[in-house]
């Protein structure tokens, strides 16, 4: 494959429904009303000269190239700011033109050096084309006079540099921070000659900055341009893939030269991003060539033993032996897997499918464990069935915004950046969050309401919103009664005066009004959708939670169409799709319940083994059964659960208790410390499959290069289960998907074939969808009528106590991802090279902290030791910080107690103390020292 | 909260205080009807366990629902 040049079109489409035609150059073209006179001529294959223009940004008219001439009209406007108008006749190429046009290139090129043969972009110069496009041949002014051509060079970015000798002031770099990715870091200061392109007068390292990478990508020249395209030069080749890092899965252009990966480019006609990108997709993909990756399979008797570097075969035969000696002492329930939300669907579906088929139990489970569960269990009781009700576009339809626990513009940047243009379109914000996230106040941005409630409270802040809905009148009453069953039910009970706004204000710590307000802005507001994350699952009532917000949307009619619904902001890439895939130990793939004896036979029809009727071990099940001797092997599929889990003094003794460990990982992790046997994995570059994001879309992984273990993971999968004596005899990950789609109803019309083809397929996907669905419970819920469930609030029984009288609640940030496996081997490290805590200056205050202290934090269960940032985003008696290091381990403090039914732990509420450390002076210097029952 | 309690002792009260609104017949029933769609066959077992030993260290309606699950 050649390099992928996606059209420009030069100014976005319009989505007006009615048609203008107009001639351009002769040629008649037909356009929706609204349409630019510079893209009507590009869809009718004629590409006006352009600089300032692009058609990811709205038309500015300053550079002045793409002026044409118009029947009729005088003068010779500019192309990318005049719309069509009916029986318009347009000419783009005049003597008159030709002239005008060259002028002006003239100018820009008399201030830019003549460098091009050594620039770094050249080939992929717009100023370099325009030359040619215009026919300049002569530049008639020196650098005798004043030019640009000596300014600095600003290189602190660690991924793209500004040379602004090389601009030419089009501003597109500055309209794509705040159009595109809504941040507004850049400015052009000064007038005239003195305009000048500027990140607030400072360093962009030091600037509002977030390293998106849209004004690189916007950049018609090398002023703003990536390092490794610097340093590596032009790419030749292009591979379509998708992110590899959160859940909203952006596609991206994979650029190489030769075999080398030079950059990833956000690719435009991507489902879930649209062009647009995040620091860590853009720019972090270092870590898959990283020297501390490991390339062979490794063995040991004890984890007190070195690794010995063994084969393939070894390896994988001495897992399965091992395994079967277990089960031969201790029974066939006495070994497990866990999958991970980093694979693909086709490397999750294998996993499952060696557990149930080849283990001969359920014992199976998935990281999203950790995080989403209760979202699957609180939507399918609901809605019926276990995912988010939109494709990420809707919120562009959205009047009003409810965000709770969720911080997308660290969490899912390129869904924030749709989100922010949404509510800078004038839709109103609601944030329900004990920290006061950025989206709160945000540069155009601004939340109507800011629902600081205290940790543990959202079931408390949920009922109110619905009170005020049930008891004020504001019930859709043709919804519910057309949609829903279980209102009368449901609506008695939340009407009851203890889930007034009033009543749970002392739980909650959030004013009546407040509430009351914000649940009628909700309610008659327009269209209002409700995003979520990990601040609603990870708690003890997190199913409830997720209830809680169905039952709202229901009685306010807010599901179902466009612009609404209720949405997970899921964390990983692909945890939507390890869900779907069977991994959860009572499931089989679509979500279908091991008891289910007619679901049981189709698969056990095409897998030629009996499945077990009864549920398997869930991830903290295994763990206590480890401890009591009854469960002693366990496969662990890309987790890190010895740093990401809970509680971790428990997961080690848990770990330490088993027999055989066998990890597969692209690094040695914590987890690997306590493993017997250690599998290679494959980095994103190298997988070839799909992985499915927060809005249900498959999209393709394509492999930029061969894995280089040696093997891709299914086959490694395939092969344990071959050695355990069960054949999964699949040549190619597209064999995998066709088993997935043939034995699963929603998956029904996917195929390889069909992604190619569609480019990605948002499930459902069958006869009724053969593109998928974008929005679902359109006409009638999956489960036929949604379902109100009554849910009490139950306060957590974490509590503050005098020992531990703070609450602790956990959170990510945009350059880090989750335990930071792949983030930290990038220099992403730049952003964020340490977990920090951050407490409230009063509480700070009382314990004598200041910026910057080392501070130890402790729980009833473990205690580590970071540095602490003084912030007023918390309320007072909260702290926050991130688990991306694994030498804070965070989680020594989270403690054993989860959501009531998916076992998810309330990572989002731990009673803690904080205190100055005592050896502040040594300890300053050695961030994250930590202890703990059992030692690493 | 004490970490000596037994994990299905535990886990069988959390979900007991979640149905505490409802009458104790229909919380145990609904209890019971949890348990048995999403806990492994031995946690069952470990419950019976506790039932038969340690019945006081089970909330009344958990205990009602852990009577009614099959091990
Ligand atoms: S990288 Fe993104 S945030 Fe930074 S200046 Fe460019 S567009 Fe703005
Ligand atoms: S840096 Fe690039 S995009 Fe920005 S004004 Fe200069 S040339 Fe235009
Ligand atoms: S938003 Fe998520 S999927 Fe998109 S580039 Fe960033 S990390 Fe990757
Ligand atoms: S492209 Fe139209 S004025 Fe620059």
């Amino acid at each position: 494959m050649t390099i992928l040049k996606e059209p420009d079109f030069g100014t976005p489409a319009s989505t007006s429904s009615t048609s203008v035609t107009v001639e351009v150059d002769g040629i008649p073209v037909t356009v929706p009303a609204g349409t630019s006179v510079m893209r009507a001529a590009a869809t009718s294959g004629i590409d006006i000269p352009k600089l300032c223009a692009t058609d990811s940004l709205e038309a500015f008219g300053s550079c002045r190239l793409c002026l044409v001439e118009i029947d009729g009209r005088r003068g010779t406007p500019a192309s990318c700011t005049t719309p069509v108008a009916d029986g318009m006749r347009v000419r783009t190429q005049t003597p008159k033109l030709e002239k005008l046009r060259q002028g002006v290139m003239e100018l820009y090129i008399s201030d830019h050096p003549l460098d091009c043969l050594t620039c770094s972009a050249n080939g992929d110069c717009e100023l370099q084309d325009m030359s040619g496009a215009v026919g300049l041949r002569q530049v008639r002014y020196g650098y005798e006079g004043e030019n640009h051509l000596s300014l600095e060079k600003d290189t602190s970015n660690p991924y793209f540099d500004f040379e602004p000798s090389k601009c030419i002031s089009c501003s597109r770099c500055v309209r794509a921070c705040g159009e595109v990715q809504g941040t507004f870091a850049l400015t052009i200061q000064g007038r005239g000659f003195e305009s000048q392109v500027s990140a607030a007068g400072v360093p962009l390292m030091e600037s509002d900055c977030v390293s998106c990478g849209a004004c690189v990508q916007a950049c018609p020249t090398a002023t703003l341009q990536e390092k490794s395209v610097v340093q590596l030069g032009m790419p030749s080749r292009t591979v379509l893939t998708t992110c590899a890092y959160c859940g909203v899965g952006c596609s991206f252009k994979a650029e190489l030269r030769g075999d080398e990966l030079v950059r990833m480019v956000p690719y435009k006609d991507g489902g879930a991003n649209e062009g647009h990108s995040c620091v860590k997709g853009r720019f972090a993909f270092g870590y898959a060539t990283h020297p501390d990756r490991v390339m062979s399979p490794m063995v040991r008797e004890k984890i007190t033993d070195p690794w010995r570097e063994v084969s393939w075969e070894e390896a994988i035969g001495y897992t399965a032996s091992r395994m079967r000696e277990i089960q031969a002492a201790h029974g066939v329930g006495a070994i497990g897997g866990i999958t991970s939300s980093r694979c693909t669907n086709e490397e999750v579906y294998v996993v499952q499918k060696l557990v149930r088929a080849a283990f001969g139990n359920n014992n199976v489970d998935t990281c999203a464990r950790v995080c989403h569960s209760p979202t699957g269990y609180g939507l399918k009781q609901t809605f019926g069935e276990s995912a988010g009700t939109q494709d990420f576009r809707s919120v562009a339809a959205a009047d009003v915004i409810v965000v709770i626990g969720a911080n997308p513009t660290d969490g899912h940047p390129v869904f924030a950046s749709r989100m922010k243009r949404r509510l800078r379109e004038g839709a109103s914000l609601v944030v329900v969050d004990p920290r006061r996230i950025d989206l709160v106040r945000s540069p155009h941005v601004e939340a109507t309401h800011h629902l600081q409630l205290q940790p543990g409270t959202n079931v408390a802040v949920v009922n109110a919103f619905a009170h005020v809905v049930v008891t004020e009148g504001l019930v859709d009453s043709d919804f519910v009664a057309s949609r829903c069953e279980g209102y009368e039910e449901w609506a008695e009970f939340i009407a009851r005066p203890e889930n007034s706004p009033e009543v749970v204000e002392s739980i909650t710590g959030v004013p009546a009004a407040e509430i009351r307000a914000a649940a009628r802005l909700y309610a008659t507001g327009g269209n209002a959708a409700i995003y979520y994350g990990l601040g609603v699952t990870e708690h003890s009532q997190g199913s409830t939670m997720v209830m809680g917000m169905a039952n709202l949307a229901m009685a306010t009619g807010n599901v179902g169409r466009d612009g609404v619904g209720v949405n997970p902001l899921r964390g990983q890439n692909n945890v939507q799709g390890s869900c779907d895939m069977g991994s959860f130990p009572h499931e089989l793939p679509g979500y279908r319940h091991v008891s289910d004896d007619a679901v049981r036979t189709v698969f056990e029809q095409v897998w030629g083994r009996s499945i077990l009727p009864t549920p398997g071990l869930r991830i903290p099940n295994m763990f206590d059964s480890a401890i009591a001797g009854t469960f002693r092997g366990l496969f662990v599929q890309g987790e890190d659960i010895a740093q990401s889990d809970p509680n971790l003094a428990h997961v080690t003794a848990a770990l330490t208790a088993m027999d055989l460990v066998v990890v597969q990982d692209l690094f040695l992790n914590e987890t690997s410390k306590f493993a017997h046997v250690f599998l290679p994995g494959t980095s994103f570059l190298e997988k070839d499959g799909t992985f499915t994001n927060a809005e249900r879309r498959i999209n393709r992984v394509r492999p930029v290069m061969a894995p280089k273990t040696g093997k891709h993971e299914w086959q490694i999968v395939c092969e344990l289960a071959a050695a355990l004596g069960y054949d999964m005899p699949y040549t190619h990950p597209r064999e995998i998907m066709d088993e997935i789609a043939a034995l699963t109803p929603t998956f029904a019309g996917v195929s390889f074939a069909a992604l190619d083809r569609l480019g990605s397929i948002q499930w459902p996907c069958d006869e009724d969808a053969p593109a998928g669905t974008p929005t679902m419970h359109v006409d009638s819920f999956t489960r036929g009528k949604g379902r109100f469930v009554p849910t009490s609030f139950v306060p957590t029984s974490e509590r503050t106590t005098r020992k531990f009288p703070l609450i602790l609640t956990t959170g990510r940030i945009l350059s880090q991802y989750n335990v930071g496996a792949q983030t930290r081997r990038t220099a992403n490290i730049a952003w964020h090279p340490e977990d920090v805590l951050e407490i409230h200056p009063h509480d700070a205050e009382v314990r004598g902290i200041g910026d910057g202290d080392s501070v130890t934090l402790a729980s009833r269960v473990g205690a580590t030791s970071l540095h602490a940032v003084i912030s007023d985003r918390m309320p007072v008696g909260v702290v926050y910080t991130t688990f991306h290091h694994p030498v804070t381990g965070a989680n020594v403090v989270t403690t054993e107690n989860s959501d009531w039914a998916t076992n998810c732990p309330e990572y989002k509420v731990t009673a803690v103390q904080v205190a100055l450390r005592a050896d502040a002076a040594e300890a300053a210097a050695v961030p994250g020292t930590r202890e703990r029952a059992v030692v690493d | 909260m004490s970490g000596t309690t037994p994990p299905t002792v535990r886990l069988a009260n959390e979900i007991a205080r979640q149905f505490a609104h409802q009458p104790p017949s229909s919380a145990a029933t609904a209890i019971a009807g949890h348990i048995e769609r999403f806990w492994d066959p031995r946690m069952r077992t470990d419950l019976q366990h506790h039932v038969a030993t340690a019945p006081e260290s089970l909330d009344p309606v958990a205990l009602a629902a852990a009577k009614l699950v099959g091990s």
